[in-house]
């Protein structure tokens, strides 16, 4: 992605975010404690992940969830009810493959010496056999998809998580891992500069993949109408990624 | 592929298989806890339509209703319905306690009734956040006359959308747990209300009363180290051994091979598994209270006319919420409530009232009823399955294991409760 497309995301974000902030205010009755309250339990937290920017990521959450709403939600569901089911996969597949170099770049970084090698035979394997990454012969014949970036390569050379951060467009993160996808992203300009496919056919393909990424992201904010989702998405948004980290 | 996938799993479940006994029933896991939580292998459920013709509907059957912006996210009552394009008899399945509308189970319940040909519209518990602050005229879910009052509500309002679209010739009625027992307090309304004239209910794995088997379910928390006080200390560990053994295996991902590994690895005690049950059910009913506190300005939970925004930090609340047991909740918010609307209520009588014996004249009287649930599910006494038997006698189905739903998915299971529906013979 180009610095002024980043740019140019942020300022509309604020905008948007400085709407969300009108509310009309109504003067009720003094505040009277309740009956229960968390300072009479003592013991631990379930799961208690430090998150100092807590108002800042409730608002993102907020902002992702009518970002879903109003827009990706939308898209995805007129991708999904206009293109035909076989070449949905075939679209996943192919992005799926060319995030295999962020894979085995980052496979590299960490000196993994098999998975690198079952990485590099995946890329070679899809893009050939399976005609430019459209189909996966790869995992049929063994050699499984897995996935890294920078983040997870920062993890693996020591580098703590840094606070809670939950990113527009990207969802929950934190502070290494949002690096970890600048880089990753930079890694990936270089190559795409190289390579210096027409400026209209990037786009295109740039819209594609975020509208496929969407569609096979499962996820929906609020989806449980859960009023403490939000903790636990903290929770296992954390867990997760501490566990790809570890393999 | 498929035969790979059984063997894999069959192999995993050797040693829980060695252990059953040959009964010509062929759900795998003996233990209650376990098939509680494991539930029904891939593998051994039905093939059921992966897509089916479906859709979302967002209903407002409380006009007038102002939410508050915490709730920013409920646009409405949320349900789902399957419809068929010919005349068909239409089933209403509500959901267990804590469960949406799209409630894994309740998805399979759905497919399998639409497979067979039914219309389907399946509802939310009533005890769901979005029940809470949308469907519920008083906001405190757990009263079975009031909530069936407030469920018939949504089943009509539901029936009066989609009615110029469909066509149907029988009305039937299904919920699991929570929403088995609702259903034969439904049943009884519809009976004065005369909308839908259900020719069948079917029960499945329902409480015989409320609070009885509420009382069960916090006693098994008293098994985790501490008891039901250290409930966060013992999810805590419960997590820890979850990522140590993922980290020590050769696992590419979370899915059933891993889950059945770790099952059979023992990891986990008898007592942990019960306790993760316990302390599920303590995040669905912390999710509960809270919605509920919110919704009536109760100051049980939340400081009384504070008004939360979409940015606070909600961790404290969630902290208390779980922390209360159901005998809190019932004896300084439920039963407060109730006694201020029906003065001279006992609570012996609102507990009474939570339960089946209370309407007995009337399931006694009525062969539209069926029962499904196991031997050992845990929500039920010994007495309570007599009970069930004496109530609805050979229309009642009792397996010999399965834990509480653990075995709803599973084929035989499935086959019976669509089988129930489609018997010829359904009498009003």
């Amino acid at each position: 992605m180009k610095p002024v497309s980043i740019r140019r995301i942020l300022s509309a974000l604020c905008l948007a975010l400085s709407l969300a902030g009108c509310a009309t205010t109504v003067i009720l009755p003094p505040e009277e404690p309740a009956m229960h309250s968390a300072s009479e339990i003592k013991g631990e937290y379930v799961a208690h992940e430090p998150d100092p920017w807590v108002r800042f990521n409730h608002k993102m959450y907020r902002f992702n969830y009518n970002l879903d709403k109003y827009l990706l939600l939308p898209v995805v569901k007129g991708y999904e009810f206009v293109i035909p089911t076989v070449v949905q996969t075939g679209t996943s597949n192919f992005f799926s493959n060319i995030s295999e170099v962020k894979n085995l770049t980052n496979s590299i970084f960490q000196l993994k010496g098999k998975q690198t090698l079952t990485t590099l035979g995946r890329l070679v394997t899809n893009s050939t056999i399976g005609i430019g990454g459209l189909f996966d012969p790869a995992t049929s014949m063994g050699m499984e998809n897995q996935p890294e970036d920078f983040g997870q390569t920062l993890g693996y050379w020591g580098m703590g998580a840094g606070n809670y951060l939950i990113l527009p467009v990207f969802g929950p993160s934190n502070v290494r891992d949002t690096g970890g996808i600048v880089v990753d992203e930079g890694i990936r300009s270089v190559i795409v500069n190289a390579v210096n496919p027409p400026g209209l056919v990037y786009g295109g393909l740039t819209a594609l993949e975020a509208v496929d990424k969407r569609h096979q992201e499962k996820f929906r904010y609020n989806g449980s109408e859960y009023p403490f989702e939000y903790e636990l998405v903290r929770v296992l948004a954390g867990k997760k990624r501490e566990l790809e980290v570890m393999k | 592929m498929k035969h790979m996938k059984l063997i894999i799993i069959i192999i995993m479940l050797l040693p829980a298989l060695c252990q059953a006994v040959d009964d010509g029933y062929g759900y795998p896991f003996p233990s209650s806890y376990g098939a509680t939580i494991l539930g029904t292998p891939d593998a051994l459920k039905p093939v059921l339509p992966a897509k089916i013709k479906s859709k979302r509907l967002v209903l407002n059957v409380i006009p007038g209703l102002t939410k508050p912006d915490i709730f920013y996210y409920n646009e409405g009552l949320r349900c789902t319905f399957a419809y068929q394009k010919k005349k068909a008899p239409l089933v209403f399945l509500i959901a267990g306690t804590g469960s949406g509308d799209q409630s894994p189970k309740l998805m399979t319940l759905m497919k399998a009734y639409y497979q067979a040909g039914f219309h389907v519209v399946t509802l939310p518990s009533s005890t769901h956040p979005n029940f809470v602050v949308a469907g519920s005229h008083s906001h405190i879910p757990g009263d079975l006359t009031e909530d069936a009052v407030d469920l018939y509500w949504v089943m009509e309002s539901v029936w009066n959308k989609v009615k110029g679209d469909i066509e149907v010739s029988d009305f039937y009625l299904c919920g699991y747990s929570l929403g088995g027992t609702q259903s034969a307090f439904i049943a009884k309304l519809d009976e004065e209300r005369k909308i839908f004239n259900f020719r069948k209910v079917l029960m499945i794995n329902p409480v015989v009363n409320l609070y009885d088997s509420v009382l069960r379910i916090e006693a098994i928390l008293d098994k985790i180290p501490g008891g039901s006080q250290e409930v966060s200390k013992f999810l805590n560990s419960v997590l820890y051994r979850f990522t140590e053994f993922y980290r020590q295996g050769e696992f590419v991902s979370f899915n059933e091979t891993f889950l059945y590994a770790i099952a059979n690895s023992k990891t986990f005690s008898q007592d942990d598994e019960a306790g993760l049950i316990g302390a599920s059910f303590r995040i669905a009913s912390g999710g509960m209270i809270f919605s509920s506190d919110v919704m009536t300005n109760g100051g049980y939970v939340v400081p009384k006319n504070r008004v939360l925004s979409s940015n606070d930090d909600l961790s404290q609340y969630l902290r208390v919420s779980t922390h209360l047991s159901f005998i809190n909740y019932f004896e300084e918010y439920f039963y407060p409530y109730f006694k201020k609307k029906r003065p001279g209520l006992t609570k012996e009588a609102l507990i009474f009232s939570l339960g089946l014996k209370s309407i007995e004249p009337y399931l006694k009287s009525s062969e539209k009823f069926g029962v499904i649930t196991n031997e050992n599910d845990f929500i039920l006494s010994p007495e309570d399955l007599d009970y069930l038997r004496s109530l609805f006698g050979e229309r009642t189905k009792i397996y010999p294991r399965g834990g509480h739903l653990g075995n709803l998915e599973y084929k035989d299971n499935l086959a019976y409760s669509v089988d129930f529906f489609k018997q010829e013979g359904g009498k009003q």
